[in-house]
């Protein structure tokens, strides 16, 4: 339905895109993911119509975004990041004129307006001012005007960002729901709740696809590394960190420079570090072995499970590590 | 066309639910009447409405910018007009929808000082050229100024910023007869062709003015020209045109 080639998107001289290219097919749920400031917005922007793409090829159901710019519009709907309300219309009166710029005519709005209203559970607020809507309900208008028109695909920025967390619960659910009879792609930076929605995760940071993947295979992939943590008596960090990486099953070893490993590190006098090292080997043991060897008093030694938020931060703060 | 009028009657409601109509619509009636008030209450003064003229088309250097300066800043704030530019519309659709709302406005303040007529009428025997010319050229110079109001605030998401560079361009316009006044030749000449029409003449009681040099002192003294006609048109598309571009070029952004 999406089909992204090799696109890139600059703001002037600054890039914002780099050569992404992907495709979300038909009935497809796609997890936009990325920290603040990645290219979630200006990707879905380039989608949604609202700006051409500086190189590359976008189609929506087989229209180009920039050549058959108002088929793509007709076929898509938008909740963009910020949600976009008219605040002194009443709910109803707001759907019933998004509906019409969307080209629905009047009975069409007349038969699937209730229909809207009841999915989103905006019932007893149809005639209450958009402006007295709490941020919660006023979600809910954003994406009730971005399924009325019964489009084909759904383009969603970030739809929990900044309501509380019963309702993200509920809007979550309800995205879940809409999944099951549209295309969709929803951006987040949230992990957990694109995991909890869609089958498939697209990591994106720096402007640049970083993974592309289901959210458990995500997982899986990464897990070519067990975290240990270790802290140590006696040793110097450069000397300990060149005795972990001489064995063999060990990818990588630094400092841990977590302020509250740091404190307490230096009231009881040990250094803490965090060594990376491939799965299913005894790298623990191996481990243990070199630190003893080494004279030095070992005083903890845990691996960490990883969890996606860490799958994420590894994937998008990686290179700002190892500089 | 659709689209068009769907927007037009969205904007007009939204002139309704707001003070704005009914405050920019009392102060029109009220400095309109004064006007004409102050340009027919004397003993031998002519039955004419030229006194109404002047003051409209001189308020409107300010009424029409501030009719028109919520329509497109506001969708800016409010991040709506990323919704109309994601629905299936073409900006020309939403820019002829917003004008047709804002000069519906006004022509109904224009229909409801039609009193002022009816008082001519009742109370002296005016001469109906110029009053119907007058009527004329007052619809266009508002479309013109409206025009220019809708450019403004297609410029920035701050409605102030859209009066004031509104207002701003409609006052040059109005006073470029003090600059065409110290230059000769066809820089003069052509300075003067763009003459808007208002002039400050207006706040002389004996008189009432309309710039004299400008495209409305035909339209008051019962003359209809085909040339003030095109201008008041061309301003009028032009800066439709120039919304309609500002629009797209947000686009390429």
């Amino acid at each position: 339905m999406i089909k992204i080639e090799h696109m890139s998107k600059n703001y002037g001289p600054y890039p914002a895109v780099i050569d992404v290219s992907f495709e979300v097919l038909k009935g497809e749920i796609v997890g936009f993911l990325g920290p603040n400031g990645a290219g979630k917005t200006t990707t879905m922007r380039v989608v949604t119509g609202f700006t051409p793409p500086t190189e590359g090829e976008v189609t929506v159901g087989g229209y180009d975004v920039v050549s058959h710019s108002l088929d793509v519009r007709r076929h898509i709907g938008y909740l963009p990041e910020t949600v976009p309300l008219y605040l002194d219309m009443t709910v109803t009166d707001y759907l019933t004129y998004m509906g019409e710029i969307r080209g629905m005519n009047g009975s069409w709005v007349q038969e699937r307006l209730p229909k809207v209203i009841d999915m989103v559970k905006l019932g007893e607020y149809r005639n209450t001012l958009v402006g007295r809507l709490s941020k919660g309900y006023r979600q809910r208008t954003g994406i009730a005007q971005a399924i009325l028109h019964e489009p084909d695909v759904l383009v969603m920025d970030e739809p929990t960002i900044g309501i509380d967390p019963i309702q993200v619960v509920e809007t979550r659910e309800l995205i879940s729901n809409l999944g099951e009879e549209h295309t969709m792609l929803l951006s987040s930076h949230i992990l957990p709740e694109v995991s909890a929605i869609c089958k498939r995760v697209l990591v994106i940071n720096d402007g640049r696809i970083v993974a592309d993947d289901k959210p458990d295979d995500l997982s899986e992939k990464l897990q070519h590394a067990e975290r240990i943590e270790i802290s140590v008596r006696g040793a110097e960090a450069p000397e300990f960190i060149n005795s972990m990486r001489e064995i063999s099953s060990v990818i990588d070893a630094r400092s841990d420079l977590r302020a509250s490993v740091v404190q307490k590190s230096e009231r009881e006098g040990f250094s803490p570090f965090i060594v990376d090292a491939k799965p299913n080997v005894q790298a623990t043991e191996q481990i243990a072995k070199s630190i003893i060897n080494n004279g030095w008093g070992l005083t903890n030694l845990t691996p960490l499970p990883m969890t996606l938020e860490e799958i994420f931060l590894e994937l998008t703060t990686e290179e700002n590590l190892d500089e | 066309m659709r689209f068009i009028s769907v927007i037009a009657i969205k904007e007009i409601r939204t002139y309704f639910a707001s003070p704005m109509a009914y405050v920019v619509s009392a102060a029109f009636l009220a400095i309109t009447g004064f006007f004409f008030v102050a340009s027919v209450s004397d003993a031998f003064a002519e039955a004419s409405i030229r006194g109404y003229l002047a003051g409209a088309i001189f308020f409107m250097i300010f009424m029409s910018p501030a009719l028109t300066m919520r329509l497109i800043a506001e969708e800016q704030k409010l991040g709506t007009l990323e919704l109309l530019l994601t629905s299936p519309l073409r900006e020309f659709e939403i820019v002829f929808g917003k004008f047709i709302a804002a000069f519906a406005m006004t022509l109904i303040m224009i229909i409801l000082s039609l009193y002022f007529v009816l008082v001519l009428f009742v109370y002296g025997d005016p001469d109906i050229g110029p009053l119907l010319s007058g009527l004329l050229g007052l619809t266009m110079y508002a479309g013109a100024t409206l025009a220019v109001g809708l450019f403004a605030s297609s410029l920035s998401s701050n409605q102030i910023v859209g009066l004031v560079v509104g207002s701003g361009i409609l006052t040059a316009l109005t006073i470029i007869d003090f600059v065409s006044a110290r230059l000769s030749g066809i820089a003069s000449e052509v300075l003067n062709a763009f003459q808007l029409g208002a002039s400050f003449s207006v706040f002389d009681l004996d008189s009432f003015g309309v710039a004299e040099g400008g495209h409305f002192a035909d339209f008051a003294r019962g003359i209809i020209s085909v040339t003030d006609i095109a201008y008041y048109i061309s301003i009028t598309a032009v800066f439709l045109l120039l919304t309609v571009l500002v629009l797209e070029a947000r686009r390429w952004r």
